[in-house]
């Protein structure tokens, strides 16, 4: 991501870009249309309830900065969507919310991310502790290399859960919240690995979920699945928006404005653009937001 | 010119290079196995027995009883040189290896025999071949079956060879007998006197009070006097069974008409190979392979089975994986997965590959040095001091033999363990982290389960490498010939002070070491083929286990 920086925007973007009609047209219609009826008509993200907040938020790779001091508020149960091109630092954005960069030996990071009221990268922060209340769905479906109820059960069982009867309901609530129940209940003890794509990611959130977060953040859940999966994952994120916060990375503009009600558009390590997706793909305040979801970028 | 061109441009003539290095490795390793197999598994048939009736150059005539063994054709001056005498109009000459038997009467039980002067060979179905505990086979014809001095069945009886048969398998039964009492029985007094002397030892070592001393020696006597009383009852049974064992003597005729009287307390078997049909044959084959897996051997290596060599080398290698296992797969796991990858690791890593290059017999040296000497001397000293100066552990034996087989394959089980770490996708790991585990509930529950398959490749290897090697064993545990096989029935059930037996070794001993070239040949490759097979059966059990793993965490890696 962050590796092949920013020198050639439209290049990444022609190999990132699966949908080749919505570089030519302009897509704002057709992308406004495809949101769900029954939705509501306006958004406010001053209306919204804060779940977390990122106040100057700066990251160095090494010498490298990621991100340019980010302000951002993210909603509570809503789904929020960041898109940009490739290396814009929209996942290394994400990977701050869990910590996920702490993995990364020269990674560095100024200013804070408040989560109910807790900066999560103050010193007695419990990262594991972080972890469980923000979970995290990555690009390629990566289950286990055990059963499917052993798969769904993991988090539990770190947790130090060992009550079959405990971890039986979990796993139908999780499995039936990731609307996966009925294609897998008659075969649980299954190797995970025998399983589709789509039903491998599905089965991931599953897990995801299994251990009760309060967000769930996705990175580009659906960029490896056939489009009927990734039209089961957007459904399922719908639903999901009732119960968690929700915070997904995208390539495809269609999906940002199908799945999200809010957007940010990232660029070169900036937050361009940040609203409610129905104004940010119809009426774009900025000329960089209207020519990157027009596809004429440059 | 355009064609050739041609020819070498379509890649064909490197299809046929590489098929041919395919073909010519396959035809060698095929070639060895098939070697081995017919020199080894050939000595197992029992072969016709020929009476050779011939004439020397001096017009002496005589009579010889034996097997064929190889015969060749060799220009007369070879033969005149070896003191043959060939007739000077001759220019070739064929001559016969023939297995004689009979050590005990002519001291010589294998020779080369010229054809010229000999009659047609003659197959008699009276020949018998008498295998014995000592002095080899004995080839000659029956002439009676002697009970307490006097004839109970000559050969032109019916029921003879019925009444011969029935009178060796009760003289086998009478010699398992004495077996079984042998190593039970008597062993186990041995075993508690011995005790019973360490403790007399140690209590002159430790100087307890007078009282308590006292006590105690009348205890060790009084245990001693039962100890005794009971050896003295078996050894009486003992004696009434030895003597009943000398019931029956065979006599036979030799080729040259004398006559010998062979007990049969020291038969084996007897047989009469030219009157068998190709089923009792087979029969007999298979009975004699049976025999040669499972027997102990006789007549110093030379005789009998190799039972024990073939135990103690699956005992080995089995306490060998049990030791190199969790060290390799815990210093790959703490070299890829905790250490700061840096030039510190790299030079670890790198000593490690080169430790997989140093020449097995210096892993030898170290065991013996290091081990026997250094640790099992210190052991003694701690803990076996009541045994000194009889070394225990300070002597070479299983557990060193074992540890230094470790230490050899070490390298081999790290390296593999770290690659299969290596590819685990990284992604795995992160899913753990990402549901709040820690980095070792990752480590320990995900990735390592996931890295099982490369570790078994490894133990694999080293299992391979292990059952092979010969030349370290020799300093720190294998012997030519082991009283006692490394498990028994007596407390503690393993005894990892015990020298052992080694197929490698023994094929070496049995080869290079025995004073009877010609018996011990197709021993040899016997015993080869059988230590290459049990390699491959070891191997098998390990890919087995490997592809059942694999095939559970099949896609993990793609």
């Amino acid at each position: 991501m962050t590796a092949d920086k920013t020198t050639n925007v439209t290049g990444d973007l022609a190999a990132n870009q699966p949908d080749a009609p919505m570089r030519r047209e302009r897509p704002v219609v057709s992308a406004a249309s495809a949101r769900k009826i029954g939705e509501r008509d306006t958004m406010s993200l001053s209306d919204e309830v804060a779940k977390i907040q990122v106040n100057h938020l700066d990251l160095f790779y090494g010498a490298d900065q990621a991100l340019k001091d980010i302000n951002l508020m993210i909603p509570e149960k809503r789904v929020t969507a960041f898109i940009g091109p490739s290396g814009c630092g929209k996942s290394t954005l994400l990977r701050c919310f869990n910590r996920m960069n702490d993995l990364v030996d020269i990674c560095r990071i100024k200013g804070e991310i408040v989560m109910d009221g807790k900066n999560i990268y103050d010193r007695d922060v419990d990262v594991a502790d972080l972890r469980r209340s923000v979970g995290m769905v990555f690009q390629k479906p990566n289950p286990f290399p055990k059963t499917i109820y052993e798969n769904v059960a993991y988090g539990l069982r770190l947790q130090g859960v060992t009550s079959r009867r405990v971890l039986d309901e979990a796993v139908e609530k999780s499995l039936r919240a990731a609307a996966l129940w009925e294609e897998v209940k008659d075969r649980l003890q299954d190797n995970a690995f025998g399983m589709s794509g789509g039903q491998q990611q599905r089965l991931v959130i599953a897990r995801a979920i299994a251990i009760e977060p309060e967000v769930i953040l996705l990175d580009e859940p659906a960029s490896a699945l056939d489009p009927i999966s990734t039209l089961k994952i957007e459904e399922l994120i719908n639903e999901l928006k009732q119960d968690y916060t929700i915070i997904i990375v995208t390539h495809n503009m269609q999906q940002a404005a199908r799945v999200s009600d809010y957007t940010a558009f990232m660029y070169m390590g900036n937050l361009v653009e940040y609203g409610d997706t129905d104004t940010m793909f119809t009426n774009p305040q900025k000329k960089q937001t209207e020519d990157y979801i027009t596809g004429r970028y440059g | 010119m355009g064609y050739t061109r041609q020819w070498f441009k379509s890649g064909t003539p490197w299809i046929w290079l590489n098929g041919g290095a395919v073909a010519f490795s396959m035809i060698m390793v095929a070639g060895l196995i098939g070697l081995i197999a017919v020199r080894g598994f050939g000595h197992f048939w029992p072969s016709d027995v020929a009476l050779i009736n011939l004439t020397n150059a001096s017009g002496e005539r005589s009579t010889l009883i034996g097997e064929l063994v190889r015969s060749q054709t060799v220009p007369a001056a070879v033969a005149r040189d070896s003191g043959e005498t060939v007739p000077d109009d001759i220019e070739l000459v064929t001559r016969h290896l023939i297995k004689l038997g009979n050590r005990d009467q002519t001291g010589q039980d294998f020779a080369w025999y010229l054809e010229l002067g000999m009659e047609p060979w003659q197959y008699p179905r009276d020949i018998m071949v008498v295998e014995r505990r000592e002095w080899g086979n004995f080839y000659g014809q029956p002439q009676a079956l002697l009970r307490e001095g006097t004839v109970v069945a000559t050969p032109d009886a019916v029921n003879f060879m019925t009444e011969l048969q029935a009178a060796v398998t009760r003289s086998i039964e009478l010699h398992e007998e004495i077996r079984r009492l042998e190593r039970g029985a008597v062993g186990r007094i041995n075993t508690r006197l011995e005790r019973l002397r360490l403790d007399e030892r140690r209590l002159e070592l430790d100087e307890p009070p007078a009282d308590v001393k006292a006590a105690e020696l009348g205890r060790i006597a009084a245990a001693r006097a039962t100890l005794d009383d009971e050896y003295a009852v078996l050894r009486q049974e003992l004696d009434v069974i030895y003597a009943s064992t000398r019931r029956d003597t065979l006599q036979m005729r030799t080729a040259d008409g004398n006559v010998v009287n062979i007990s049969l307390a020291a038969i084996v078997r007897i047989t009469e190979p030219n009157a068998m049909s190709v089923f009792g044959k087979s029969a007999q084959y298979v009975e004699r392979l049976w025999e040669f897996m499972t027997d102990d051997p006789r007549e110093a290596n030379t005789e009998g089975g190799i039972f024990p060599a073939i135990f103690g080398t699956v005992t080995m290698v089995m306490v060998m994986s049990i030791i190199v296992t969790p060290f390799g797969i815990l210093a790959a796991v703490y070299l890829r997965e905790y250490a700061k990858q840096g030039t510190m690791t790299r030079i670890i890593r790198i000593s490690v590959y080169n430790l997989a290059g140093v020449p097995s017999i210096v892993y030898g040296v170290f065991g013996l040095g290091f081990f026997v000497y250094y640790l099992g001397g210190s052991l003694d000293q701690l803990f076996y001091e009541a045994a000194l100066p009889t070394p225990t552990f300070g002597t070479p034996g299983l557990i060193w033999a074992s540890l230094t087989l470790a230490l050899l394959t070490l390298p081999i089980v790290i390296v593999s363990t770290e690659e299969g770490l290596a590819r685990i996708p990284s992604t795995i790991r992160q899913g753990s982290l990402a549901l709040g585990a820690t980095k070792s509930e990752t480590l320990w529950k995900v990735v390592v389960p996931l890295a099982t398959p490369a570790m078994m490749t490894g133990l694999i290897l080293a299992i391979a490498r292990a059952a092979g090697e010969v030349a370290p064993l020799m300093l720190v545990g294998v012997v030519k010939l082991a009283p006692a096989l490394p498990i028994d029935a007596t407390f503690p059930f393993l005894h990892l002070d015990r020298k052992i037996m080694h197929l490698g070794f023994h094929i070496y001993d049995v080869g290079f070491q025995s004073p009877n070239v010609e018996a011990a040949r197709p021993l040899v490759y016997a015993t080869a083929l059988i230590l290459v097979i049990l390699i491959m059966v070891l191997n098998l059990a390990a890919i087995s286990i490997r592809n059942h793993l694999r095939e559970r965490y099949r896609s993990a890696g793609e």
